[in-house]
């Protein structure tokens, strides 16, 4: 008879609160109230989908499925440097993927996790609009053009 | 009505707007086959997620293939409904999903009766292409007190879900994830354990798949039978009669009381007895306990809190504690007549026949897959020793005796052991929505007013409309009671009793849409109420049959407390028959 335990702080739970509240707490509107919470918390973990689902009286089964349909929601929290590496056609042609493939194993990461420590977290986006530079690779706010498998370990170092 | 004129198949066809394809081309007796769509139609309950497109048709002047069940028919079409066209999409549809399928139907608990397997029978199909190319994609296999989650054998037709959210309002199941990852789960993906999940087994009983199935306790039973140091014996609950036959063929609503106590005797065991006779003995714990609030509540005492709420149930005693539990204090503290069985067959009955507790092995029939948690549950064992060792349902009992190659259909009729088998209507009548409140009045009219009934039957307590009322006088005295099936009807009730609007004396409440007849472990019924109908006309036929109708007339009743029980609500019975709710739901803790 196991109770889950959420913990999150007050001000979080009165935030949620706050979101849901200049929403009507309409569950018509989950989707634009789970994109709220994600730009606060920078994820949706579960206890903040617990916490809306308490509100908005939408079991936490239904917004579960909700978070993990949309591509956009994510249940993992970034890492302090965001990895993120172009899938657009013209990176893919020039190899984007051996980049990726790269990054996977050097940080011992797959797509969209963090690593232990919280440092990085690893990411696949579609056309960035930088193909003169494909394949492209972003950490955080900073571009890096031309990327070779290679040059991988060098990037990570800069982090270190 | 607005119509609409049509064409399938060359024929015409006339339908009110708003009807799909499928249902028009089943009136003109043309059936297109369909996998994910499930009509209950007494429940006004469609699922048609248009997910698996078996049913799809060719509409003259559509460039794609129209999936007939969610496919509306509009003025003018023309439709084509089995072209070699469709009959080629059909079998390609069908390859597909068994592409992504396992083939252990040898060892599959659905095997028989499992809708992709009787469909891939009837589209012909003799290999499965492309496997060579992908591997299948796999789904931790979930097993909790109740049921067995084998997502690599889900279709994704989501009927769960829909009997889940819409007519238990439980929600515990929800679709998630997409492509080859999409799953029904719970929240997080946790397993259904750690889910608000009530057993109820409404799932398992639309899933047409092995994806969704009870554990099967019919090897454990097995072996205690063939231990000979065991005792074992076994108690029926009222609804396995009304339905066991369909699974030989019979008619619904055929009782086969006295063959299944045949059966149960050629399987082996030591006594066969009744769960009615633990239902009288609800009754009289019960409806004693219902008086008593009454009375004190009349009298003006503010702790006598009504209405009181039947606890019989189990699936519905776990969606209380999950959903209600600041209301933990209402519904009555008497256990299930499973579980009040089992108590007093390990205590009284083994003393009776000097075995020790640990050598007894008590197993139950039922209906239902929330009683194999029920049994489970920590306050039903004394010493590690449960009250109640195995519990099966309906459906396995049936496979049991066909595997013991027991001829059901022609066994002569036998009786139920005395002393834990000898019943009365009322008990038969637990079986069906509406029939605990009956019994309780039955017996608490004459408790209460020293008079004798002049007629037993209160037709307006039965039926199957959702959410029920009915005032029935005490001789002057109008005990208004209310009656929900299903937990979405329920939860319409306890809202009310929330808020303080309710106006009940007493609810009775059971899980399934139509009671323990209706429950998630009987054969399956596909939504055709019909067959609910059926058997709850068998309960209360055997009912008008019995010669006693009244709980608190039972002889063995009288008997037990003489000898045993004391009186009802006594201080014994309390300690053996009663129990107390636990508060299930999460609790926000704040991180400091
Ligand atoms: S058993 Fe009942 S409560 Fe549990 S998942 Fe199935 S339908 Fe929902
Ligand atoms: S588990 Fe069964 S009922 Fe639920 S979606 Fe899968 S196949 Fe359908
Ligand atoms: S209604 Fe009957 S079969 Fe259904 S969960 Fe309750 S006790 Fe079990
Ligand atoms: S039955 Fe129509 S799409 Fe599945």
């Amino acid at each position: 008879m196991s109770s889950i335990k959420i913990e999150l702080r007050q001000e979080d739970i009165e935030k949620i609160r706050e979101i849901c509240s200049s929403f009507n707490k309409d569950p018509q509107e989950l989707i634009n109230i789970l994109h709220k919470c994600q730009e606060h918390f920078g994820y949706l973990p579960a206890e903040v989908q617990e916490v809306v689902s308490n509100e908005l009286d939408v079991p936490v089964a239904k917004i579960y499925g909700v978070v993990t349909f949309y591509s956009f929601f994510t249940m993992t929290p970034k890492g302090r440097h965001p990895i993120s590496i172009c899938m657009g056609t013209a990176c893919y042609v020039r190899g984007a993927e051996k980049v990726l493939d790269e990054f996977k194993k050097e940080l011992n990461l797959q797509v969209g996790q963090t690593t232990t420590d919280g440092k990085f977290s690893l990411s696949s986006l579609r056309c960035v609009g930088a193909c003169g530079l494909a394949p492209v690779v972003l950490v955080g706010d900073k571009t890096y053009g031309r990327v070779a498998p290679d040059d991988v370990r060098n990037i990570l170092r800069e982090y270190e | 009505m607005e119509t609409i004129k049509l064409t399938i198949d060359n024929r015409a066809v006339e339908v009110p707007r708003g009807t799909t394809i499928n249902k028009a081309a089943r009136l003109l007796g043309i059936e297109i086959p369909v996998l994910c769509y499930m009509e209950l139609k007494d429940m006004n309950i469609e699922n048609k997620p248009a997910g698996c497109r078996i049913c799809v048709v060719e509409v003259e002047g559509r460039r794609n293939l129209a999936p007939s069940c969610a496919t509306n028919c509009e003025e003018g079409m023309i439709v084509r409904t089995h072209t070699t066209r469709v009959l080629n999409a059909r079998r390609t549809v069908m390859e597909f999903i068994l592409s992504d399928h396992p083939k252990d139907c040898l060892i599959c608990a659905k095997s028989g009766n499992c809708e992709l397997q009787s469909m891939a029978h009837k589209l012909g199909i003799r290999e499965i292409p492309g496997q060579e190319i992908a591997a299948m994609s796999t789904y931790r296999l979930d097993t909790s007190p109740s049921i067995i989650r084998d997502l690599d054998k889900c279709i994704m037709c989501r009927r769960c879900e829909m009997m889940c959210n819409e007519i238990q309002t439980v929600g515990a199941l929800s679709a998630v994830n997409r492509g080859f990852m999409a799953a029904v789960a719970p929240a997080f993906e946790q397993n259904l354990e750690h889910s608000t999940c009530t057993y109820c087994g409404q799932c398992v009983a639309v899933c047409p798949t092995g994806a969704l199935t009870e554990v099967d306790h019919t090897p454990d039973v097995l072996r205690a039978l063939a231990d000979p140091s065991k005792t074992v014996i076994v108690q029926t609950a009222p609804a396995v009669r009304a339905a066991l036959g369909e699974e030989f063929g019979m008619e619904p609503g055929t009782l086969v009381t006295g063959k299944m106590v045949s059966a149960l005797r050629a399987l082996g065991f030591d006594y066969v007895f009744d769960t009615d006779f633990a239902a009288d003995l609800t009754i009289m714990e019960e409806g004693t306990e219902l008086l008593d609030r009454l009375n004190r509540h009349l009298s003006g005492d503010k702790s006598a809190r009504l209405p009181i709420l039947t606890s019989c149930c189990p699936g519905w005693v776990n969606f209380f504690e999950y959903y209600f539990p600041d209301l933990k204090e209402v519904p009555s503290t008497a256990k299930s007549p499973q579980q009040m069985f089992g108590a007093i067959a390990k205590t009284y009955f083994a003393d009776k026949i000097k075995v020790n507790r640990k050598d007894l092995v008590v197993v139950s029939i039922m209906p239902c897959l929330a009683k194999k948690y029920e049994c489970q549950r920590e306050e039903f064992s004394t010493d590690n020793n449960r009250d109640v060792d195995f519990s099966i349902s309906t459906r396995e009992l049936a496979a049991f005796i066909k595997q013991a190659n027991i001829d059901l259909n022609n066994l002569e009729e036998d009786d139920f052991d005395a002393p834990l088998g000898e019943s009365t209507g009322a008990g038969v009548i637990f079986g069906a929505t509406g029939g605990v409140i009956e019994a309780a009045v039955r017996t608490a009219y004459e408790l209460q007013t020293g008079k004798k009934l002049d007629r037993l039957d209160f037709t307006e307590l039965r039926g199957l409309e959702g959410v029920r009322e009915a005032t029935i006088d005490f001789d002057g005295l109008p005990v208004r009671i209310g009656i929900a099936h299903g937990l979405g009807n329920a939860r319409k009730l306890l809202d009310d009793v929330r808020s303080g609007k309710s106006q009940f004396h007493a609810i009775e409440v059971m899980a399934c849409p139509g009671g323990c007849i209706g429950g998630g472990g009987q054969p399956l019924h596909h939504g055709n109420s019909e067959i609910i109908k059926a058997r709850a006309a068998a309960i209360y036929a055997e009912d008008k049959k019995k010669p006693l109708r009244k709980s608190h007339e039972n002889p063995f009743i009288i008997k037990l407390y003489e000898e045993f029980l004391d009186r009802p609500n006594s201080e014994k019975a309390h300690h053996l028959l009663h129990t107390h709710y636990f508060e299930r739901k999460k609790k926000i803790v704040v991180k400091q």
